[in-house]
């Protein structure tokens, strides 16, 4: 299985979590706010701790409260892309990307593929929303994740954005061996992209 | 105008040195206020806050206190490698870093706690250890307003008047800065002349520190790198 996951973490008074299994390709997770989905993937990804429960990518096991095993978020090799892009204010566009890169040489390929090219040289600042998003989610490929949490990379875009990134991201989905995780809240797009889908909360 | 050159030197020797012997340590007092949770964060906050609320008279006693030959650092000074500072300029850098240090430790919490925390877990996700995402990422944001708390200290040392005359007294050559100058030359008979060039000097110097910390201010505010 890509994904073998159950953990559960304190977020104020409530407590969030969820139990599940799944295997290769796109598994998109839906769920109503506030349900923890956020929190689910910063759990996976390693930026929020969990209270219990274990936390296997790929055969791989990431977190674990009961023999404690807990590899820092830099070492899970993890593809996170962040409902807020999230690109470094000081850095062009090409720096951002580069940030985390194992292969400089494949700038340009993953650049093409995501139509970002023309981008390269502009400040974060200065980008719409959906090229800020591409951004982004070019910046996680480029590390070469072997896994891709994505965090509602659709939302706040408008019709036509959406379309570009949803290529983007089929592309991505059909281009690449890597597990993907993507949360969203729209049916259809969970229709169209997932393998599965899985609702928690 | 020639008497009025080893005094700007003495001056800016003084506040220079004060501003950078004063940095690091105010980093690290700025880094821990911003960033760590601990019981006595509140009194820690105080203590380096004290010398911008007590006089700076008392802070000048105090330091005379602590490095007389036979007080508590002056004695580990004098023994150690049979250095004092009192009378000397290393003691004015001292009581101008000393008293420039609460601002700067003020600005440079202000821009560590603007820097999104976001941006970090961003960076660690993308394989960099936390001390890397320090350096490449909350530093370089931060670096305007620790650049700005530099321009502000050197301001704030090279006008220190209260806390230096009381420690380390006003010797010409020494420890006369320039606002102990303007003093000197007040206390003269026919001294005029020489206070209204000193004061236009010391004018002009903060001047320029004032018009460069608001522009490097102003451009923490864009996010865009200074250093």
């Amino acid at each position: 299985m890509s994904f073998d996951v159950d953990v559960a973490a304190r977020r104020g008074e409530a407590t969030v979590g969820a139990r599940f299994v799944a295997g290769d390709g796109l598994t998109v997770l839906v769920g109503a706010s506030g349900a923890g989905k956020t929190s689910l993937l910063d759990m996976i990804a390693g930026l929020l701790r969990p209270v219990r429960g274990h936390v296997r990518v790929g055969g791989r096991t990431l977190f674990d409260a009961d023999t404690g095993i807990d590899v820092p978020p830099e070492q899970r090799r993890v593809g996170y892309v962040f409902q807020d892009a999230r690109l470094f204010p000081h850095r062009r566009v090409q720096a951002n990307l580069l940030y985390g890169a194992r292969d400089a040489a494949r700038l340009a390929e993953v650049a093409a593929t995501l139509d970002i090219a023309p981008l390269l040289r502009r400040w974060p600042r200065t980008l719409s929303g959906g090229e800020a998003r591409r951004v982004a989610i070019g910046r996680a490929l480029l590390s070469e994740p072997a896994f891709l949490l994505l965090d509602e990379p659709l939302s706040s875009l408008d019709p036509a954005r959406r379309e570009e990134a949803m290529r983007a991201i089929e592309r991505v989905r059909d281009a690449r061996a890597v597990p993907i995780l993507m949360v969203t809240h729209d049916a259809a797009e969970a229709e169209r992209l997932g393998d599965r889908v899985i609702t928690i909360g | 105008m020639s008497e009025l050159l080893p005094i700007v030197r003495l001056t800016l020797l003084v506040g220079g040195t004060a501003t950078l012997g004063a940095l690091p340590v105010a980093f690290a007092l700025a880094w821990v206020l911003a960033r760590w949770r601990f019981p006595g964060k509140v009194l820690l906050d105080g203590l380096v806050h004290l010398p911008l609320v007590v006089p700076p008279v008392v802070t000048g006693w105090v330091l005379l206190l602590a490095f007389a030959p036979a007080g508590p650092i002056g004695r580990v000074l004098e023994a150690g490698f049979g250095v004092s500072v009192l009378f000397r300029w290393t003691g004015a850098a001292i009581a101008a870093g000393v008293m420039a240090l609460p601002l700067m430790v003020r600005a440079m919490r202000l821009s560590i706690e603007a820097v999104d925390r976001r941006l970090e877990q961003a960076a660690r996700t993308l394989g960099a250890t936390r001390w890397r995402a320090y350096a490449t990422v909350t530093l370089p944001l931060a670096a305007p307003g620790i650049a700005a708390a530099l321009v502000l200290g050197l301001a704030r040392a090279i006008g220190e008047f209260g806390a230096t005359i009381t420690f380390v007294s006003n010797v010409p050559g020494e420890t006369q800065t320039l606002p102990l100058a303007i003093y000197a030359a007040l206390q003269r008979p026919g001294g005029e002349s020489e206070v209204w060039r000193l004061a236009a000097v010391s004018v002009a110097l903060s001047l320029v520190a004032l018009v460069v910390s608001e522009t490097l201010v102003r451009r923490a505010g864009r996010g865009v790198h200074v250093l």
